[in-house]
């Protein structure tokens, strides 16, 4: 089996203000390609994860490997051009006056030259479907504009992953599908690996994996149809049950025989309709 | 206290090369007591009904009435202040408000502005933050300190102290989690209850709007397109999945069961147990047949 892209090994961590370890004995390996959910309530760990990984902090005890190279002081550097992160406000990672000027700022700070950089950035654009925007400032963007501009900035820099931390949770629901999709493209096409931190389940159904986190562990891990299968322990976690979940279960507490958990709503009308079209 | 907006239209920055045209034709009645939903897409204009609730925003053309007091395109409004007082705004991601020292001093700042003694201020304080499901010790922390749902509450109870008669909540739930939602949206149902608070909520969230609202307004393009109880704007799915606007999930379900089954039910469900139990009963009437 291949080298993961991302491997944890017993990584705790604590901020100085605080009393509880923010994240406690955390093993992990992402492999290329994956993408993988990572869940849990407001304060389960989970964006203090995403902040270790990009070297933002340093874990107290454990060790992280991006690519083979263990991150350290001296390597943050080379991590970082591993990895892209696109975050939760999008008014507050819009540097640029114009898309463009944006997307090239992070290329511009890599000492990229001109002639190149111009290339990268429409090349950018086009993958996040923004290339008609070039010259417009970012108040003229919807969220889910911005956060795609987002995203261009940093696929321009040709990350092997791209963590999500919550980049969904701030827009309308026409935006967060904008976000989502683009994503799920790019992953397809370029053979990106995503790392997306959230607390909307819809869009964790859509993970290769899931891990669920809870006061700083991993709590469960698996993919989406294991994961939904914990039911009401999920609730109690603070996060919730997917709706086709939902109504499987009640239907069959109302008496309609259902082989399993349905994870999608196509899926579950599907067997209702096989299971009920004939005598 | 009734409000009510009749035929209020709105242009930003008028006068000038920027002049927009943001609402037109806007009529809604508020009444005492009552829970509002405003749904459309960003940019439909919900934000600037929402700013003319307590004057933040004077019509351009048309009438705000807010209680007794009457806010008349075309006139200098003075004294706002008991209107302000009396109609309470929860931004959006309200904790980006949060300025003073101490949880208590933030929560005592709208009051005091409002010419509350610092007594009274305090003695609000204490039972906003109990209110908003916080305790007391909280008071004497920083409001930095805390975490994002707690920050939030804290916003809110800000709100509460002023004591208002109309609540107005700007998607109070985006960023949180699916147990903070919930609480939240509980909790100002609670107060909506027991304090007979007129309520009204702008939300992309159509289970929200379904569950709480008693009347709902969808605003399209700057327009009121339709007002009417959650059954009766969730009966037409068709109408709503035209402007582009998401139905609650419960319906959306609906209607993929009847296309698969080519049915129709007799009647649109707004709550998952009504839906599986007209399910449950269709099922088992098709293969007893």
């Amino acid at each position: 089996m291949k080298e993961p892209l991302v491997f944890l090994s017993n990584v705790s961590f604590q901020y100085d203000s605080q009393e509880r370890p923010a994240l406690n004995g955390i093993n992990l390996e992402v492999h290329e390609g994956e993408w993988l959910a990572i869940v849990g309530h407001n304060g389960s760990g989970k964006s203090t994860l995403a902040r270790l990984l990009n070297g933002l902090h340093y874990p107290k005890e454990g060790t992280i490997a991006i690519s083979g190279i263990q991150l350290t002081e001296e390597t943050v550097w080379d991590v970082r051009r591993q990895i892209g992160m696109v975050f939760q406000n999008p008014d507050n990672q819009f540097v640029g006056t114009t898309v463009q000027d944006d997307v090239a700022f992070g290329l511009e700070n890599n000492g990229i030259p001109a002639d190149v950089m111009a290339e990268r950035v429409v090349d950018a654009l086009n993958k996040v479907n923004m290339a008609s925007f070039l010259d417009q400032e970012p108040h003229h963007l919807s969220g889910g504009q911005k956060q795609r501009v987002a995203i261009a900035g940093v696929i321009a820099l040709r990350p092997a992953i791209i963590i999500l931390d919550e980049a969904t949770s701030m827009l309308d629901p026409r935006g967060r599908e904008e976000v989502i999709d683009t994503m799920m493209k790019l992953q397809d096409q370029e053979k990106i690996t995503v790392i997306s931190i959230t607390h909307d389940l819809e869009e964790a159904a859509k993970a290769d994996r899931i891990i669920v986190m809870n006061k700083g562990e991993i709590y469960r891990e698996g993919t989406p149809e294991e994961i939904f299968q914990m039911d009401e322990e999920l609730v109690e976690l603070g996060l919730d049950i997917p709706f086709p979940v939902k109504i499987s279960k009640q239907l069959r507490e109302k008496g309609i025989n259902l082989s399993r958990h349905y994870l999608t709503e196509e899926e579950l009308v599907a067997e209702l309709w096989t299971s009920h079209s004939k005598m | 206290m009734d409000i009510s907006l009749q035929n209020v239209e709105y242009r930003y920055s008028v006068g000038t090369p920027f002049e927009h045209l943001a609402i037109a034709d806007v009529s809604i009645d508020i009444p005492s007591g009552s829970y509002l939903a405003i749904i459309g897409h960003t940019g439909s204009g919900k934000s600037t009904v929402l700013q003319h609730l307590n004057a933040l925003l004077k019509p351009t053309k048309g009438t705000v009435l807010i209680g007794s007091r009457e806010i008349k395109a075309g006139r200098k409004e003075k004294n706002l202040k008991g209107v302000r007082k009396k109609v309470g705004i929860v931004f959006q991601f309200p904790e980006h408000q949060l300025f003073e020292e101490t949880v208590e001093k933030d929560i005592c700042f709208g009051p005091m502005n409002f010419g509350v003694s610092e007594e009274e201020a305090k003695r609000r304080a204490r039972a906003a933050i109990f209110q908003v499901g916080l305790s007391e010790e909280i008071l004497e922390k920083s409001p930095f300190d805390l975490s994002g749902g707690q920050m939030r509450r804290v916003a809110i109870a800000g709100v509460l102290a002023m004591d208002p008669e109309c609540i107005v909540l700007d998607e109070p739930t985006a960023g949180l989690d699916p147990r903070g939602r919930k609480e939240i949206m509980d909790l100002f149902y609670r107060l909506h209850q027991e304090r007979g608070l007129s309520t009204v909520l702008v939300t992309h969230s159509m289970e929200d709007a379904a569950r709480y609202a008693d009347e709902i307004v969808i605003m399209h393009k700057g327009k009121v397109r339709k007002k009417g109880s959650p059954k009766e704007i969730f009966s037409v799915p068709a109408e709503l999945l035209e402007l582009g606007l998401d139905v609650p999930e419960v319906v959306r379900f609906q209607m993929k069961l009847e296309q698969t089954f080519s049915t129709k039910f007799e009647k649109v469900c707004l709550s998952q147990d009504e839906l599986t139990d007209m399910v449950a009963s269709y099922l088992t009437g098709r293969t007893s047949l």
